[in-house]
């Protein structure tokens, strides 16, 4: 069984996270720390699978993980799975997010080495499709990775009809929102009606 | 109202969404915490708003802080609320969130009295989506009462005709088993039935439960292991596999019987698991394997796995040429250790090694020499017992290696004396008989030292305790022992004469064994120059009349000019001829699509290699103790080559600080990092001693050619290769290689064997039950001058990349007197190309393809072509297996397909000497390939 999926970068600020048995949040902050310093201290040449923290089950848990430029990828797993077959499925799912990250962002001549943390982090709710056809309630579900793509893409075009005419203004805004344009006011009064325009950074 | 509507939607349209979040949280890195609450504030007030589509956008908000750390189950309640909506979309976020975290008594409640309807409701929607999303959910919150109530519903759902809704429904069982156990009796037989499901992805995820709940109680499962066996030799799901094996763990000290039966999959594995091993070597690693694999070594128990393990060792470290050992003391103790080993069959293997690297390995000797010395002594442990016979093969090696470099020895006359204990007459005959040649050779190096030093009568008690042991062997049953015994006994009791007259006799004694052997490489004697002035055709003396009665002309100029006429005419002509040959043959290749040219052959590696005399012999620097008490050997040396990598590495680093400080300026440099292979010195300088070669040998380019050389017998020289590799068009993993033998030599060549070195990607076809290291049989002889076609399979996963495969075909040539083994090395190089097969293609389809916006473009440019535009399509179309679906002008477009159904299209243009390809593929790295592969055709024109 998987206990948990943690992605966070190189300083240890969480990117996605997924348990599969119930923490509070605030220790699921902690089991993100400590797993944060078991993984880091470690040199890139060494192996991959190290004794899980105390916190999230000690000797009887495994934490199985890579490293990715900025991301560490870590599963957390318990004696059943085996940790050859996790590392494997770490990089065909790193591979797959990584790709359809590269189609959300619409830069296909980005490489994949490219894929930044910043690109999972506004799609966030895209890697959760992708990692929701690869392990659901800590068992893993799909390794197909071709599979898992095809589901995927099928949800979002579902998603994409499913918007359809009602969700044509939201796109719009949002189109707005990326484009960089940092003088426009922060708040227009028209009347009684009060337009917020969210603080526009530039990125 | 109409007005607050409006209102309200465009109000939505300004509200933050997730990305808006993120930046600015990113943007209130100061304030981040007032930011988040404001946030929060927002979100909840979104929440109570009527929109479903507000409500489910607050909740994306709320995953992302509960990823920071927030907590967010005060939300529970419109979560499975948003959960309920009608839209995918919405529904799908809600699944993100970590619902768990309802986990709280109150909100379980919550949960059982909304949700239940919900999703009774979702998992009977038509949409697979709808239950898909609904069953990821719920297996976020089982709780008891939905397992119950849900359980027949799952049930069903278990055989749904859609692959993606079986598999959910099987996983999700295993949380309702556990959250409601009653469900587990009536549930088991569908469970059952799954693990023989058509679809993989259910199979792998039945497996996957019922090994979850094998791990909790075993015996209960015991009635499966049939079931799991079949599957496990079925399946080709590592997955799977793996699931299955952890399984049948936790079955077997249940029932011991199945631990007979898992032998020869398990033993499979291993093997498959050791191959991997000789690929993973490295300088850097190499000694830590071995560590390993000696450990597994001494924990075997069954006899074949030990030896198999032992082969691996040997074959690991003693690859390309001992290209990975860095110490090899370190190697001499591994293969010592291994001489411990209870009835090896691999006795003969272990001594080779040895003798192998004591004679190649100038710096190694004296270690080597005082090992052996050691297992002499001991030599009775390995003899006790004539069951641990194969072992004492490694004797012969150890006593060839104390007399051969007895000046070594740091003290001969124990050897000597250990060598000719009676014990020894048991050893097999050929051993006595080395036994008692190097007792003479380790005889001759005590004498020296014995007349060097004052005490004439050591010397004289020397040879009277030969003379005393050596009549044992006198007696030998084997000729050879017998032989040489008797030989050597004659010649000690002659120098005792001699030494009694106080004769010093050692000098001479010692000149009986004086030079050193060196190894010889297989070409060595046809290298040897023939010196000026010898005719080797010559009559030495006039050669006999051979008709006495011819006719009474003056025999002297007949018979001395007739051999020197015929003779040298007759290799003229054929050298002529072969020339002509020669260059019918090279006419022909270049004509030849399919052949392919490739580097200079390997086979010059001893061309500029300089005699053994010009290799620099550093003195070895023994910083390593002979032996360390207490720990085997070879760990001993792992640790202390560990140590001496660290000194290194620091040394290393410690230069490059000074580097650095040399350059300030220039930025932080990156850590060093791992280290790579080249950074690994050798502990000692070791120099590898090739095989001898005549002095000035002649350059190979000329023998290369020698049409009666047997290497080149088969003409399948890696650039006299003919080969040409196919793609099967029924299977999208299969390419066929036919190869062409032809035989140029003057003899019969049989039993030729085929054999590939399979790569990850690539494997050769071999029948079924064969190792994966299996030559295959080539089903025909070749006559002299005779070529026939065989083909061969090969299955390949990735077709997106070109590959070379490494060959050997061994043969046997047969001669009038006698029959010799031979081999020649090859590649196959499998082009992108050659998976590419010609597929016509309309016109209308090929625009369609075009359209469909799924192809990837690339292009390319190529200066000077200077041929006809149709030669030049004729050209791709040859070579590239491609296809004309239009020409207009100088503009066509042309059309190929891969043998996995990659669509391959090329627009060609061309204007003065410049043709211009733009190319689109649904496999970017296929195309790329594809272009350089043309690119290459047209290089060579």
């Amino acid at each position: 069984m998987i206990k948990a999926i943690l992605i966070f970068n190189n300083h240890g600020k969480p990117r996605l996270i997924r348990f599969y048995q119930y923490f509070a949040e605030d220790m699921q902050q902690q089991i993100i720390r400590e797993t944060f310093h078991l993984v880091s201290k470690r040199d890139d040449n060494v192996c991959n699978f190290l004794e899980g923290g105390s916190l999230i089950g000690g000797s009887d848990y495994k934490l199985i993980y890579r490293h990715y430029a900025t991301l560490y990828f870590v599963f957390c797993v318990d004696s059943s799975e085996s940790e050859l077959g996790i590392l494997d499925l770490i990089q065909k799912m790193y591979e797959k997010v990584c790709l359809s990250l590269q189609v959300f962002v619409e830069t296909l001549d980005k490489c994949f080495e490219n894929v930044c943390e910043l690109d999972l982090i506004f799609h966030m709710d895209k890697v959760h499709y992708i990692l929701q056809e690869v392990v659901m309630g800590g068992m893993v579900l799909e390794t197909n990775m071709n599979e898992i793509v095809a589901q995927v893409e099928l949800q979002n075009r579902m998603e994409k009809s499913e918007g359809g005419l009602s969700a044509a203004p939201a796109r719009a805004v949002s189109a707005v929102k990326n484009m960089n344009l940092p003088e426009i006011p922060r708040n227009i009064n028209i009347g009684d009606i009060n337009i917020k325009v969210p603080s526009l950074s530039p990125f | 109202m109409a007005l607050k509507i409006v209102k309200g939607s465009i109000d939505r349209m300004f509200d933050k969404n997730l990305q808006d979040l993120v930046r600015g949280i990113r943007n209130h890195k100061e304030d981040e915490a007032k930011y988040i609450s404001t946030c929060i504030d927002e979100i909840k007030q979104e929440l109570k708003q009527d929109n479903i589509a507000v409500k489910a956008n607050a909740v994306c908000k709320l995953t992302y802080l509960q990823m920071l750390g927030y907590d967010v189950s005060w939300a529970a309640f419109n979560i499975v609320e948003v959960m309920s909506s009608s839209k995918f979309t919405y529904k799908v976020s809600c699944s993100q969130l970590q619902l768990q975290s309802v986990d709280a008594v109150l909100i379980t409640t919550i949960i059982n009295s909304v949700s239940l309807p919900l999703v009774t409701q979702d998992l009977s929607s038509p949409n697979q989506y709808d239950t898909g999303v609904a069953l990821t959910g719920l297996s976020c919150f089982v709780t008891p009462d939905l397992a119950r109530d849900l359980a027949s519903d799952i049930m069903t759902l278990m055989s749904h005709t859609k692959p993606y809704i079986r598999k959910k429904a099987v996983l999700i069982m295993y949380k309702v088993f556990l959250k409601y156990p009653e469900s587990l009796r009536p549930a088991f037989p569908r469970l059952k039935e799954k693990l023989e499901d058509p679809d993989p992805g259910v199979q792998s995820a039945a497996v996957n439960v019922i090994c979850e709940l094998a791990r909790r109680n075993p015996k209960n499962y015991l009635s499966l292991a049939p079931l799991f066996f079949k599957l496990m030799t079925s399946s080709t799901n590592n997955w799977v596999l793996i699931k299955i094996i952890k399984l049948f763990g936790a079955l077997t000290p249940l029932e011991p019987r199945l631990g007979k039966k898992l032998i020869e999959p398990l033993t499979n594995l291993i093997h498959r698991a050791l191959d991997l091993l000789y690929g993973m070597v490295s300088k850097k690693n190499l000694m830590e394997i071995v560590k390993k694999l000696m450990l597994h070594v001494d924990k075997a128990e069954g006899t074949t796995y030990r030896d198999e393990l032992l082969t691996k060792i040997i074959d690991i470290c003693s690859q390309s040429n001992y290209q990975y050992i860095t110490n090899f003391e370190w190697y001499i103790s591994i293969l010592v250790e291994l001489t411990r080993l209870e009835g090896t069959r691999h006795g003969h293997l272990i001594a080779s090694q040895m003798l192998d690297v004591a004679i190649r390995v100038k710096a190694i000797r004296v270690f080597a020499v005082a090992q052996m010395a050691t297992l002499l002594d001991n030599g009775h442990l390995l003899t006790g017992n004539m069951q641990r016979n194969g072992i004492c093969e490694v004797l012969y090696a150890a006593a060839w290696i104390c007399g051969e470099f007895s000046e070594h020895l740091e003290d001969p006359m124990q050897t000597l004396e250990a060598m000719l204990r009676p014990k020894v007459a048991t050893l097999p005959g050929h051993i006595q008989a080395v036994y008692v040649q190097n007792a003479a050779k380790l005889f001759a190096t005590v004498l020296r030292k014995q007349e060097g030093t004052t005490d004439s009568l050591a010397a004289q008690e020397t040879s009277q305790l030969l003379i005393d042991r050596l009549p044992l062997f006198v007696q030998s049953a084997n000729l050879e022992v017998q032989e040489r015994a008797s030989c050597i006994l004659q010649l000690v009791k002659y120098i005792q004469k001699l030494q009694q007259k106080e004769v010093e006799v050692a000098e001479e004694v010692t000149a009986l064994f004086a030079g050193e052997l060196n190894p010889v490489a297989p070409k060595a004697q046809k290298k040897v120059p023939v010196p000026d002035g010898l005719d080797l055709d010559a009559w030495i003396n006039e050669p006999p009349s051979e008709s006495e009665s011819e006719d009474e002309k003056p025999k002297a100029i007949f018979t001395k000019e007739e051999p020197k006429h015929t003779r040298p005419r007759h290799t003229e002509v054929d050298e002529k001829e072969l020339a002509r040959r020669r260059e019918a043959r090279k006419q022909e290749q270049a004509n030849n699509p399919f052949y392919i040219k490739t580097s200079p052959s390997s086979q010059k590696v001893y061309q500029d290699q300089p005699g053994v005399e010009h290799i620099p012999v550093v003195q070895i620097d023994l910083s390593v103790p002979l032996k360390v008490p207490g720990m085997p050997m070879s760990d001993q040396y792992l640790k202390l080559e560990e140590e001496r990598r660290q000194k290194e590495r620091s040394e290393r680093k410690k230069k490059e600080k000074k580097k650095k400080r040399e350059k300030h300026g220039r930025g932080r440099r990156a850590d060093s990092g791992p280290e790579s292979e080249e950074d690994i010195t050798p502990a000692h300088h070791v120099d590898i001693v090739t095989e001898e070669m005549p002095e000035n040998a002649l350059p190979s380019d000329d023998d290369d050619k020698d049409p009666n050389d047997p290497h080149k017998a088969l003409d399948i020289d890696l650039d006299k290769y003919v080969y040409d590799v196919q793609g099967n068009l029924q299977d999208g993993s299969q390419v066929v290689v036919s190869v062409i033998f032809e035989n140029k030599t003057d003899h019969f060549l049989k039993s030729m064997e085929f054999n590939v070195l399979d790569s990850l990607n690539s494997k050769l076809q071999r029948p079924e039950g064969s190792s994966p290291h299996d030559g295959l049989a080539v089903p025909f002889q070749l006559p002299p001058g005779v070529s026939n076609e065989a083909r061969f399979v090969f299955s390949v996963q990735s077709i997106v990349m070109p590959q070379k495969l490494k060959g050997t075909l061994t043969f046997i040539v047969k001669t009038e007197d006698a029959s010799t083994h031979e081999k020649l090395d090859f590649k196959l190089h499998f082009t992108c190309t050659s998976y590419l097969i010609t597929t016509p293609c309309y016109s209308d389809a090929y625009a369609k393809l075009l359209e469909s916006g799924e192809l990837k473009s690339s292009s390319l440019k190529l200066e000077g072509v200077i041929m006809p535009f149709h030669h030049l399509l004729a050209r791709i179309c040859f070579h590239h297996h491609f296809s004309v679906v239009e020409r207009i002008d100088s503009c066509a477009s042309m059309y190929s397909r891969s043998i996995q159904g990659h669509h391959v299209c090329l627009l060609v243009k061309t204007s003065n000497q410049t043709v211009s390809i733009d190319a689109k593929c649904d496999e970017p790295s296929l195309l790329g390939n594809v272009l350089d592969e043309i690119k290459h055709t047209f290089s060579q024109c």
